[in-house]
């Protein structure tokens, strides 16, 4: 089933007249489940694809198709619904709420859903412990390493359960072994839990964690390929 | 989301930036604490002079000599002669004016009073009880002068305190005799403290029977006032008129320009009063508006400042399923909240300082000075800082909202 479909996707940004193509007609669709690495030198336009992906900013060309609707049959109120429950972003930057904790920060999405408030802490704690921060919890994001506020990232973006996340490198920041400890997180995602997973990296090695990978180039697709040999970070970890 | 989690939200997020909503706070408790203590003594002055006007009571008529002053070249005017002991008689006749209850003529100077090695200078009054009645001061000790005493010229003198302390300290002054300008007078009555009722300050004064200052201290025949009692409030505009009529006919007036006596009702002195305080309002509140102004910049300052970090927040925020109209909520509820505990915080100091400057100014200015606690500066103060706090912490927070979560979380 195909839950994104994009077609000829532009996207121009226009800053002082002056024009940047980000995105210059692309064109794939990722099926329910699926797991997708993004590549592709600095500058082609992969960030751009994701943030226009996860509805958290707009596309001026082309088509984009969520879960079999047009992005532009969506209303505002349909759009942060989908945001907050269907989508979870983990962004480059981790972008934490500064001086909040671990537990505060997971719970945020959640004060924008309709769960019950009775179970935002269980739901909470559950997702802190799936990326193994529970004796973090009274942390301030501050007072975290790197790593840790990459888990903490994570963990907000799984709290409602949902269907997609997209990652945006979010192992660049990292050494490899805490690389290693987010890879085996997002990989479970995909394989036990049968969430898509879009994720931008630009190391062929982190790329090969995916059933897919989409390379791009100057705003363009330049190859579009499955894994023959995939890796997985759960058999890294034992070695 | 619903409301009571706004309402958390944004005290998490005050809570978090603690010195940021203390600043914000601390200019909306300058604007409304300044608002509230220059209205407060505005409004305290005005009330004590209204009060000791209105100490004359309603019903009384002040005729004085002289056309109204226009200006400072028609005070000369103020010390003419028209009015004497014939006008008292023609004024008392039932069928030149009727309502009179009753009425004195003044005669003021100032000159020195001693006792023994003691001497001041004070007021000196000559007038009748009809004083005592209208000032509403009676004596402590001893009596006042009789209309008896009037006609006799009699060489008596009722002292205020402050003369009294003066004098006499502690030991008792009635029985004593004491000196105006060269010529003694035995004190009957001494007149307890009361502070100032309208223009006379009736603690630094001496009243004696207006007969015998004429005759003994100034040697003229006219008088510096004439005071009226109407018989009732209602009558007050009636029986001004019947005394202008008669006066101009035994003064020989035909045109009304050329009067030689000029009439001032309570009425009119509340409407002169109101005017000047009025427009010492207006000049104090200008003073306070500015104060009002720096709070609000501070305000202002602080919520620009902040505006980077919040619109990140924002971004943030609506990445994980916000909708615009929960951001501004939550901001909204921040607003409220640092207006309200700056609101509080401002109207409590305010009051405890107006009424500090209350106290202090009975001290020093009058003892008459009451503490009043002006609503509407209240309401202004608080009015002026929400405002404040609303434009310039949602007006930036409604643009953030509705920029794309991604440009909110590039923002710089
Ligand atoms: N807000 C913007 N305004 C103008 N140009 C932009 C803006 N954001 C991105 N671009 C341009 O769009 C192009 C694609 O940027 P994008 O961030 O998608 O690249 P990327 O593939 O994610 O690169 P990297 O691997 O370095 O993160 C770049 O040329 C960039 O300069
Ligand atoms: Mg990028």
């Amino acid at each position: 089933m195909v839950i994104i479909e994009v077609t000829n996707l532009e996207k121009t940004y226009v800053n002082d007249g002056v024009e940047t193509h980000a995105l210059r007609g692309v064109s794939f669709s990722v099926n329910s489940g699926e797991f997708i690495a993004i590549m592709g030198p600095s500058g082609s336009g992969k960030s751009t694809l994701l943030h226009i992906l996860g509805f958290l900013d707009p596309h001026t060309g082309g088509e984009y198709k969520f879960d079999g609707k047009s992005i532009t049959d969506y209303s505002k109120q349909e759009i942060a619904k989908v945001r907050n429950k269907k989508m979870g972003f983990i962004f480059q930057a981790f972008n934490l709420l500064a001086r909040t904790t671990v537990l505060e920060n997971v719970k945020l999405p959640l004060l924008y859903s309709d769960v019950p408030e009775s179970k935002w802490n269980e739901l909470a704690l559950q997702a802190i412990e799936s990326v193994g921060l529970s004796h973090r919890i009274n942390h301030e994001s501050s007072q975290l390493s790197g790593g840790e506020k990459q888990r903490v990232a994570i963990a907000r973006a799984l709290v409602n359960n949902p269907q997609v996340i997209f990652a945006d490198e979010p192992t660049g920041n990292l050494d490899s072994k805490s690389g290693q400890v987010v890879m085996d997180i997002i990989q479970r995602l995909s394989e036990e839990q049968g969430r898509t997973v879009i994720l931008i990296t630009h190391e062929t090695y982190t790329a090969e964690h995916a059933e897919r990978i989409i390379t791009m180039r100057d705003g363009q697709i330049e190859s579009d390929k499955t894994v023959g040999q995939r890796h997985h970070a759960r058999e890294q970890f034992i070695k | 989301m619903i409301l009571k989690h706004s309402f958390k939200t944004a005290v998490i997020g005050l809570k978090s930036h603690k010195s940021r909503s203390a600043l914000t706070i601390l200019g909306i408790v300058i604007g409304i604490t300044a608002i509230i203590l220059v209205m407060a003594v505005g409004r305290g002055a005005e009330n004590l002079i209204l009060d000791q006007i209105r100490g004359l009571g309603s019903r009384t008529i002040i005729i004085e000599p002289g056309r109204e002053p226009q200006g400072p070249s028609s005070f000369a005017e103020f010390f003419t002669d028209s009015l004497k002991q014939k006008d008292v008689d023609t004024l008392l006749k039932p069928t030149n004016v009727q309502g009179i209850k009753e009425l004195t003529p003044e005669v003021i100077l100032v000159t020195t009073v001693s006792y023994g090695n003691e001497s001041i200078r004070t007021n000196v009054i000559g007038s009748s009880y009809l004083m005592a009645k209208i000032l509403d001061i009676y004596p402590d000790k001893g009596t006042y002068f009789t209309d008896e005493d009037i006609r006799q010229k009699a060489s008596v003198v009722v002292i205020g305190s402050k003369i009294k302390e003066k004098l006499f300290g502690d030991s008792d002054a009635v029985g004593e005799k004491i000196k105006v300008k060269d010529r003694l007078y035995r004190v009957i009555g001494t007149l307890p403290q009361k502070g100032q009722v309208s223009l006379f300050n009736a603690d630094d004064m001496v009243v004696l029977p207006y007969t015998t200052v004429q005759q003994y201290i100034t040697g003229t025949n006219y008088f510096n006032s004439i005071i009226v009692q109407a018989e009732s409030e209602e009558i007050v505009s009636r029986v001004v008129k019947e005394i202008k009529l008669t006066l101009r006919e035994s003064h020989n007036i035909d045109d009304p320009e050329k009067d030689d006596f000029h009439i001032t009702t309570q009425a009119d002195a509340v409407e002169r009063v109101k005017m000047i305080t009025g427009i010492l309002t207006i000049l104090l509140v200008s003073v306070a508006a500015i104060s009002l102004l720096v709070g609000g910049v501070g305000i202002m300052n602080i919520m620009l400042v902040s505006v980077t970090e919040r619109t990140r927040e924002i971004g943030l925020r609506k990445s994980l399923g916000a909708t615009e109209k929960d951001i501004m909520q939550q901001f909204l509820f921040e607003a409220i909240i640092l207006t309200a505990i700056g609101g509080v915080i401002g109207i409590l100091l305010g009051a405890f300082f107006s009424f500090l400057t209350s106290l202090i100014l009975s001290q020093i200015v009058s003892l008459g000075w009451a503490f009043s606690f002006p609503i509407s500066a209240v309401l202004l103060g608080l009015g002026v800082s929400g405002f404040v706090g609303l434009v310039f912490g949602l007006y930036p927070a409604r643009q953030a909202s509705i920029k794309s979560p991604i440009e909110a979380l590039r923002y710089e």
